[in-house]
């Protein structure tokens, strides 16, 4: 089964492509914090604290995309039986985790200095919430489900249910009333972050990306390994 | 190009993907109440019935030329710019809250225009830009 994705194929190409993003994601990153801490201006109200942001957004928009990735291969797994979907959403699954975590914990540690509290339970936090329960509903069933079938379509079916919290994290801002404020970034109108600001989250932002990258290669290549040895436990 | 198989399972997941999306419509429609944070002083107006004494929020902006300091208390008048509450409030203050910007208050109502806040939060807009630029652009203005 494994033949059709040729793994081995992949796995001798990992270690080239990982040292070579490594070298690459450290250079970003080191940009990246130079402009965050250094280049970019206070914000006009928050002063300093608005260098939180650097951190707190790309992890918001890796937890959220990695979860549209999750939902979208637990999709193709469950109508379109497509074999390599799930073991690319599994592998995704922790990175995805991290940065939700990430997210909450910048998120809480910028809401003190500015909005003047911790934590709230309105929607976009709530809803943030939720997205950390349903990546852990997700990695559990991987790991403490014994069969491999009955693990993969639980775990699919918790991807698809996790789907539909996607829009209602990114829209909670503009459907309900939140503390939160709605977001500066959008698809359709221009950004109200000014351009200085923009610079060092947009660095940071691919600095964060190849980060994933490269943990989601090395986890891919640890999940293929997983599964040979639990299938052939079995 | 599908299988049979496919195409059947397809049909099912449309089908189960557009229930669950009309139930969330209708759980969150009458849940409204709950999941929004804090309501505006419009809103409380139009309220038909108003529970007096009862933990609830409130949100706005701060009106300009509206804040008393005192010792350790503050007062001050939330506005959605149609309808005001005024707020009184015993305690420290967060670094944000100020006049002209949000605000997000949490106590009891004693009427439709009277407010006793037990905690206050402030509330950033979605703007961010260093302070020569906001210089500027008042001045633009």
């Amino acid at each position: 089964m494994f033949k059709k994705f040729s793994p081995n194929k992949l796995l001798a190409l990992n270690n080239k492509y990982i040292r070579v993003l490594i070298f690459l994601m450290i250079l970003i990153f080191l940009l990246g914090l130079v402009f965050a801490l250094f280049i970019s201006p206070p914000d006009y109200i928050q002063g300093d604290s608005v260098r939180i942001m650097y951190v707190h957004v790309p992890s918001s928009f890796i937890a959220l995309g990695s979860f549209a990735v999750i939902g979208l291969a637990s999709i193709l797994n469950l109508i379109f039986k497509i074999k390599i979907a799930p073991l690319i959403a599994k592998s995704i699954a922790p990175i995805g985790f991290i940065f939700s975590i990430t997210s909450i914990v910048s998120g809480s540690l910028w809401g003190k200095p500015t909005w003047g509290i911790w934590w709230v339970w309105d929607a976009r936090l709530t809803s943030m919430l939720v997205l950390v329960f349903f990546y852990l509903a997700y990695i559990i069933s991987w790991k403490y489900i014994k069969d491999l079938e009955k693990a993969n379509r639980v775990s699919s079916i918790i991807g698809i249910l996790g789907l539909l919290n996607l829009p209602l994290i990114k829209y909670s801002v503009d459907w309900w009333s939140t503390l939160h404020q709605p977001s500066s970034i959008n698809f359709t109108s221009s950004s109200t972050i000014h351009y200085t600001m923009l610079i060092p989250l947009a660095i940071m932002f691919l600095g964060m990306v190849i980060y994933s990258f490269i943990i989601f290669l090395m986890r891919y290549k640890t999940d293929l390994m997983i599964i040979k040895i639990r299938k052939r436990n079995n | 190009m599908l299988g049979k198989k496919a195409k059947s399972r397809m049909a099912f997941f449309v089908l189960i993907l557009a229930t669950s999306i009309v139930i969330t419509v209708f759980v969150f429609k009458s849940l409204r109440e709950n999941v929004v944070y804090f309501f505006s002083p419009t809103e409380i107006y139009n309220k038909p019935s108003i529970a007096l004494n009862k933990k609830i929020r409130i949100g706005g902006l701060v009106k300009i030329n509206s804040l008393i300091k005192e010792q350790n208390s503050v007062s001050f008048i939330i506005t959605d710019l149609k309808n005001e509450i005024i707020v009184t409030y015993k305690g420290i203050t967060p670094n944000l809250f100020s006049e002209g910007k949000g605000v997000i208050a949490e106590g009891e109502l004693k009427d439709k225009k009277y407010f006793v806040a037990k905690k206050i939060l402030a509330k950033h807009d979605e703007n961010y830009m260093p302070p020569e630029v906001y210089k500027a652009l008042e001045k633009a203005n």
